[in-house]
């Protein structure tokens, strides 16, 4: 009798094999993915042995040529600034309309559109939204401000719906016993509620949009340091002039995370 | 004393932060040099162009099968961008974690290279990497891997501290040998969540990979910057259709593998 009995330790329930199958997958599409890579003639060998020399001239000899000190870091703040603008404006926007896509606040049908409608608007990546807008606004800060806007817009509408969501619904059905309209649950209970969860979505989407705005400056003529590092990879060829911009980006960047980091701590306590 | 009370107080505070902030917002307006004006006379504009040149057309149709053919190539990259360099990130992850850290300076090492990594943006690690291996996709590929690596190195760690910190010491209690604490108690237990993460690495990268198509030339990026240059609309609306389907695809199957997984 005791012969007979084993202890499956992990048995196999769907979790399990969809886990693995997943895991299976990716291996084997990575694999396949190597023979896809267009090569165009670049010997990979050759890169990869340049990568040493090249890390050490950005990073341990950078220095400035075509433009000065206090130009870099004034099209740094012009990028930081880009950021900043499309955060708060995405934010108007997502949090009148998030009021509208949350479930516990409007009807359904409305919830339904709104979200299908952000799910299409944040599919599209930023820097096409930018040059969608740059064809009638000309390439420049107002494309990016514009596109990156539609962006943000489309990411806070869904985070913010959510953490509407989340707020306990006693609250709202109380308020509405006792008589308070829709405009005096938003403002009294959903608001004030919610309004730490707001505050880190929008501080963390202000980070990616940081970074988004170094991009359309490299790709879609938003000025700022990003432009200045495109024109030093693509025009110039200076890897010593991009170590200094990489070490610009990267202070602001390194500063702006610790300070989520510190802001979520002082949440939990 | 007169003191405010708590309603008053709390209505001041709010008030400074919006007046605060709508200061900080002008100040940025002036600064950028952003047209408002420009910017609300733009949005119609732009409606009205689309309406009428940005749709797909009966010959942007026949470039059908050349755009999925790049869309496969960036969605390629982005998963095996994504895959590698969350088993690396993985590796590390485990040596830099409290529970399994095997040194205290390889953790602050592994961490301050993380965060270098992750903290210079996808496209200028594109632009920086042009320097070695030029406009191939090997320059794209490298540039996910290092901001993937960066991201997954600090989420990776912070969830084995999380997840595996009480069997990791009951396995220790038993005797057992590093290798086996990490084989039978790390591994088992942070795979679900490292699956979903490579998950939501894979969705970014691909959206970060159509902008790093752009700089170096490779994928879907490429297909949109040269239809769009070259002024076919109609074209270049196909390929948003078609990312926007495959970015929607993703997504859907991601979720539901995670719902299945965690």
């Amino acid at each position: 009798m005791q012969a007979n009995t084993t202890i499956i330790v992990r048995p196999w329930n769907a979790a399990t094999v969809i886990l693995r199958t997943t895991i299976m997958s990716l291996i084997i599409i990575t694999g396949y993915a190597f023979t896809t890579f267009n090569t165009r003639d670049v010997d990979f060998w050759a890169g990869v042995d340049m990568l040493g020399s090249n890390f050490s001239a950005l990073l341990l000899t950078p220095y400035l040529k075509n433009i000065t000190f206090d130009v870099m870091i004034r099209n740094l703040f012009i990028t930081i600034g880009l950021g900043f603008l499309t955060t708060i404006f995405g934010a108007a926007i997502a949090l009148g309309l998030a009021l509208l896509a949350a479930q516990n606040l409007a009807p359904r049908w409305l919830t339904v559109i709104i979200k299908g409608l952000t799910a299409f608007v944040r599919a599209v990546p930023t820097v096409l939204w930018v040059l969608i807008f740059a064809v009638s606004a000309g390439l420049g800060s107002v494309a990016a401000v514009l596109g990156m806007t539609f962006h943000s817009a489309g990411y806070l509408i869904k985070a913010y719906a959510e953490s509407f969501e989340e707020i306990d619904n006693g609250t709202i059905e109380a308020l509405k016993a006792s008589g308070a309209n829709w405009w005096q649950i938003v403002f009294q209970a959903v608001l004030p509620s919610s309004a730490t969860a707001l505050l880190s979505w929008t501080f963390l989407r202000f980070e990616i949009n940081f970074s988004t705005a170094i991009a359309m400056g490299a790709a879609a003529g938003a000025g700022g340091i990003g432009y200045d590092m495109f024109m030093a990879s693509g025009f110039y060829l200076n890897l010593h002039e991009m170590g200094a911009f990489t070490y610009a980006v990267l202070a602001f960047a390194v500063v702006l995370e610790a300070g989520a980091t510190r802001y979520k701590a002082s949440l939990r306590k | 004393m007169h003191t405010l009370d708590f309603f008053t107080k709390k209505r001041l505070s709010f008030g400074l932060f919006v007046v605060v902030l709508l200061g900080l917002t002008y100040v940025t307006i002036i600064f950028t040099e952003y047209n408002v004006a420009k910017g609300f006379t733009s949005i119609p504009k732009a409606i009205r162009w689309a309406t009428t040149n940005f749709y797909p057309d009966a010959a942007s149709l026949k470039k059908l099968p050349s755009i999925l053919l790049k869309l496969r190539d960036t969605v390629m990259m982005s998963v095996a961008s994504a895959t590698i360099a969350s088993a690396c990130a993985f590796f590390v992850a485990i040596f830099g974690a409290q529970t399994t850290r095997i040194n205290v300076w390889f953790s602050v090492f592994a961490r301050g290279i993380a965060t270098i990594f992750r903290n210079i943006d996808v496209s200028a690690w594109a632009l920086i990497l042009l320097f070695s291996f030029g406009q191939s996709s090997f320059t794209g590929y490298f540039a996910l891997f290092f901001v993937t690596f960066g991201f997954m190195v600090r989420v990776l760690i912070e969830t084995i501290d999380e997840v595996s910190t009480d069997s990791v010491e009951a396995l220790r209690a038993t005797g057992a040998s590093y290798f086996a604490i990490i084989a039978q108690s790390v591994v088992p237990s942070c795979l679900p969540q490292l699956v979903s993460w490579v998950l939501f690495m894979i969705e970014t990268n691909i959206r970060s990979a159509t902008l790093v198509g752009i700089l170096t030339g490779t994928g879907i990026g490429y297909s949109f910057d040269i239809y769009y240059k070259s002024l076919n609309y109609h074209a270049a609306s196909l390929v948003i259709i078609v990312i926007v389907i495959s970015v929607l695809a993703i997504e859907a199957v991601s979720n539901w593998i995670r719902r299945a997984v965690l």
